[in-house]
């Protein structure tokens, strides 16, 4: 695969798609320029998708490999599923940059740095002899030196900013210069820089931004003219916007409380990368939605359940460490038979982990990981803006069988970005839940069941005449009473079990993506881009492969075993040890394969396709 | 809604009461259903919140909606309900182990957040469900089944934990005093915040006697301290004492001769540090206090809470979908 010609210089060179990697110091403002230039490549009608690749600390000492935070971007006039396997140009604000995303440049990419930071001192924290720009270190790439340091200091010195208030502006003289590079409009960042700062700051900001798109265009730093990455025309007609996956779970959730006109109950404790949805939730307050930020995980969780017994959307979110000690309040959930969401954005465990980094591999403690049998419905999106129409498919199926579900989303998603097409409106169902209410001459029972979804009713406190106790301790059949009945207890097991089970007559069949016949990729959650990149990959290549991607993890569809039974061979790729193949391989008996990665970062296309290649 | 006239058998479930015979945990139940009846409140807007427990069985004998939750988590679940369901009236069960040990981070949150819910914590100082292990009130030294050569660990003292994280309403009764617990009840009730009973509670099977000084009708009177607000501090009946102030400890006097009750301190709710003193004296001399210890008004959380979404609507209007999905920037494709 060689796209060196890519970054030739010509005029006004057309481009299919551009993978840029921004890095520096976590105080450098990466992510930031990163979403900035996401949001503009949005606006100009690319198709895109993004990764942001942050350390653990807020500040790791600066200038060190540890503090260095990327930002990567893929940006196409066609459609595409990643962020990219590789970059074409890296940014790099430091040494520490430089040398720690090196191996994310392609050969022959083109490398733009602050040669302003590359003094000993410099080199030092980043644990370097020699200046990497002299020893060899980057002669396989076109590299462009910037002294951006002093560049943008001189450009915001005469507003009398701080040389420390200076410095911070140089992110948007980097940036402005990858504005002109693809032949970006300023306009949406400047009206963004207007909106955020204020005073001697906007201007600032504005005229180190301004300072970098002149410089590059008067200084021939890049020897040609800009690129152009036209826009993606294979878009569907519509209204589209640029949405991150925890902002679009949170979007998803208060549409929800809309359409369910009940209030929405969102209980959690700040923890990475999940608090994003608290951030997003908090401000939609005239949707109905109320956000709690508990004492602990185990209080959020609880406080969500309260809140769905007296009829409320109770929702929680967290990451693996936190499931865990939510644990037990979910089998509580389970056995009490109330809605609630369990949002658990996936990061690298085990304990603490990789706090920043992607995984997936909490399927089986979700699955599994409570006291006794207790059967947990489980979906997760695949994309960021998936998120949406997952968390209103959530609480859909939550209201209707009474039951908790769990979201798996992950850090990937999370954190990532791509363009998102308006939902038609219209098209959301209406959820209303119906309570309980008292019914003359008739004896309530809290445990009688809809034949049809084995749903148990909703009996809100405040309703006349239905009071009941409900609770962790086993119920009888029907009544809800306390029982320590043998058969009872065998009974109703395998009634929570039947119903969880039931929620397949809700999931549509499954879609097979290319051959039905040869070798299937299945995959679940974020791994679904790199898997749909690789087999279309291994199609244009003549291969038999087909690609099924599970939005449901428990109960798994219904025609499930069908599908895989038409392929010779099913490899599985994901970010785990190989947690769904278990799964699979229990449930339908075949010899499935694993393709496993657990390095805290998502799949390259590249991985699976070269797998996809050895296995056919 | 007229609330109809309720007798306490309208609050009995039809669950049989499964505590030991002779538990102090009859009484507390009996005064509970005594108490719902008279409040003026419908019986399907009260909500009972346990967790886990001999105490926490408690829901399932009243006839309201209850809740039988996990161990030491009742105060989240209540702070769920309440937050979202202002008008339910919520009580939390629960008891010493169950409340100070698993679950004392959510009891001090809650009284800090001050929901207007009322916790019923139920101290025998013992862990009876689980058959006799000392519980986080035992008294150092104590033998149970877990500390066959003494218990080495400190005691909390419910009140002052409830003091210093914030409660706004901080009392102490006991199971057998049926009146005063029933007006604890009251009390508590009326007051808008969390109300905070510490109802000392007599098991039978591996505590028995632990509140025997002020718990028999006799004993009751001359080592309880009764505490009305704006009354002097006195108590006993063969000899009659009070409480003085001595620099910043409480003196115990007798009454007669040399101290009038005129010289007692007078008890103020809204005193905390008063109330600080009074959380501190416990026997040895000391008259055990009973009643209000502390009172303060603060705004309730779910006030604030619904406030701001209150607020957010009349500012922004109800939440519109279109708007929502929407967000900021947009670009049509066509
Ligand atoms: S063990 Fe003690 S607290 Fe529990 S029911 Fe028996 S007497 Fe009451």
């Amino acid at each position: 695969m060689s796209t060196t010609a890519r970054i030739e210089p010509g005029p006004n060179a057309s481009l299919d798609s551009v993978v840029i990697r921004f890095a520096g110091d976590s105080g450098d403002g990466m992510q930031l320029i990163g979403n900035q230039f996401t949001r503009t490549s949005a606006l100009a009608g690319n198709d895109l998708a993004t990764l942001p690749d942050f350390p653990a600390e807020i500040r790791a000492p600066a200038g060190t490999r540890a503090g260095v935070s990327g930002f990567q971007l893929q940006f196409a006039n066609h459609d595409i599923f990643t962020p990219g396997d590789i970059a074409d140009v890296l940014v790099a604000m430091n040494p520490a940059a430089l040398v720690a995303n090196l191996g994310r440049l392609k050969d022959g990419g083109l490398i733009i740095v602050n040669n302003d930071k590359f003094a000993s001192r410099d080199l030092k924290l980043a644990n370097l002899e020699q200046s990497p720009l002299e020893d060899g270190t980057v002669e396989n790439y076109r590299v462009v030196e910037v002294g951006i340091t002093k560049l943008t200091k001189d450009t915001v010195e005469p507003l009398g900013l701080t040389t420390k208030e200076a410095d911070r502006c140089k992110n948007f003289f980097a940036l402005g210069m990858m504005y002109w590079l693809y032949s970006r409009n300023m306009g949406p960042t400047e009206d963004w820089v207007r909106s955020k700062f204020k005073g001697k700051y906007a201007d600032a900001n504005l005229a180190a931004l301004r300072a970098g798109w002149s410089y590059a265009e008067t200084v021939e730093i890049f020897a040609g003219q800009p690129y152009m990455v036209p826009r993606a025309d294979d878009f569907d007609a519509g209204e589209y916007r640029n949405i991150m996956g925890n902002a679009a779970l949170a979007v998803g959730l208060a549409a929800a409380a809309t359409k369910a006109d009940r209030p929405l109950f969102y209980g959690t404790y700040p923890i990475t990368p999940a608090s994003d949805i608290l951030h997003a939730l908090a401000p939609f307050k005239n949707y109905g939605v109320v956000t709690y930020q508990a004492e602990d995980e185990i209080a959020a969780v609880c406080a969500a359940i309260g809140a769905s017994w007296g009829g409320s959307i109770g929702v929680t979110g967290t990451s693996g460490p936190g499931i865990a000690l939510k644990a037990e309040a979910m089998g509580l959930a389970n056995i009490v038979e109330l809605p609630l969401i369990v949002v658990n954005v996936q990061r690298g465990g085990p304990s603490t982990g990789l706090p920043t980094k992607t995984e997936q591999s909490d399927l089986l403690q979700v699955m599994y990981g409570r006291n006794g049998d207790s059967p947990m419905p489980i979906l997760a999106p695949k994309t960021p803006a998936d998120c949406f129409e997952v968390a209103i498919e959530a609480v859909k199926i939550a209201f209707k069988y009474m039951t908790p579900v769990v979201i798996m989303s992950d850090g990937y998603i999370a954190n990532g970005a791509e363009p998102w097409k308006l939902p038609d409106l219209d098209t959301i169902p209406e959820m209303k839940p119906t309570f309980a209410k008292a019914v003359e001459g008739e004896e309530f029972q809290a445990y009688s069941r809809n034949p049809e979804t084995l749903a148990r009713p909703w009996a809100i406190p405040g309703t006349p005449g239905l009071e009941h106790r409900v609770g962790g301790l086993e119920k009888q059949h029907l009544t809800g009473h306390v029982s320590y009945d043998p058969p009872n207890h065998q009974f109703m097991q395998e009634l929570r079990r039947d119903k969880v089970n039931k929620i397949r007559q809700d999931i549509p069949a499954t879609e097979i993506h290319g051959d039905d016949s040869g070798l299937c990729v299945l995959t679940w959650g974020s791994t679904y881009g790199a898997a749909r990149t690789a087999v279309n990959g291994a199609r244009k290549q003549g291969k038999k492969v087909g690609h099924v991607h599970l939005r449901w993890l428990n109960p798994l569809p219904a025609d499930l075993g069908d599908v895989l039974a038409k392929y010779d061979r099913v490899l599985v790729p994901e970010l785990n040890l190989g947690q769904l193949v278990k799964l699979i391989r229990a449930e339908y008996l075949i010899d499935a394969q694993s393709l496993s990665k657990v390095q805290g970062q998502p799949f390259t296309t590249n991985e699976i396709l070269s797998r996809i290649l050895e296995e056919v | 809604m007229t609330v109809p006239v309720y007798k306490k058998k309208d609050f009995v479930s039809d669950q049989v009461v499964r505590w030991c015979p002779g538990c102090g945990d009859y009484s507390i139940l009996s005064q509970v259903q005594s108490t719902f009846a008279g409040l003026g409140v419908l019986r399907e807007n009260f909500a009972v919140i346990s967790g886990i427990g001999c105490s926490s069985r408690f829901p399932y004998y009243m006839e309201t909606y209850g809740f039988h939750t996990i161990h030491g988590r009742a105060p989240a679940f209540a702070s769920g309900l309440k937050a979202t369901r202002p008008e339910l009236s919520v009580w939390v069960i629960s008891g010493d182990g169950d409340m100070l040990s698993i679950g004392g981070n959510h009891i001090i949150h809650a009284l800090r957040r001050n929901f207007d819910i009322n916790v019923l914590l139920f101290n025998n100082r013992i862990y009876g469900l689980t058959k006799g292990q000392y519980s986080p009130t035992s008294e150092v030294g104590k033998k149970t089944k877990s500390t066959p050569f003494g218990s080495i660990d400190q005691p909390f003292n419910p009140i002052q934990l409830a003091l210093g994280a914030g409660g706004t309403l901080i009392a102490r009764a006991i199971d057998v005093d049926a009146k005063h617990l029933q007006s604890m009840l009251e009390t508590s009730h009326a007051h808008k915040g969390t109300g905070f009973i510490e109802i000392y509670q007599n098991c039978n099977i591996f505590n028995d006697g632990a509140f025997d000084e002020y718990r028999g009708k006799g004993e009751r009177e001359e080592n309880a301290l009764y505490l009305e607000h704006g009354k002097p501090m006195v108590w006993g009946k063969t000899v009659r004492k009070g409480l003085i102030l001595e620099g910043t400890t409480f003196k115990v006097v007798e009454l007669g001769e040399a101290y009038s009750e005129d010289d007692c301190c007078i008890h103020d709710e809204g005193n905390y540090i008063q109330a600080q003193l009074l959380s501190q004296i416990n026997g040895n001399g000391f008259p055990v206090p009973l009643g209000v210890m502390y009172r303060e008004q603060r705004p309730t959380y779910e006030t604030a809470f619904q406030d701001q979404v209150t607020a957010a609507r009349g500012k922004l209007g109800n939440g519109d979908l279109e708007a929502l999905v929407k967000g900021g920037d947009t670009w049509r494709v066509s």
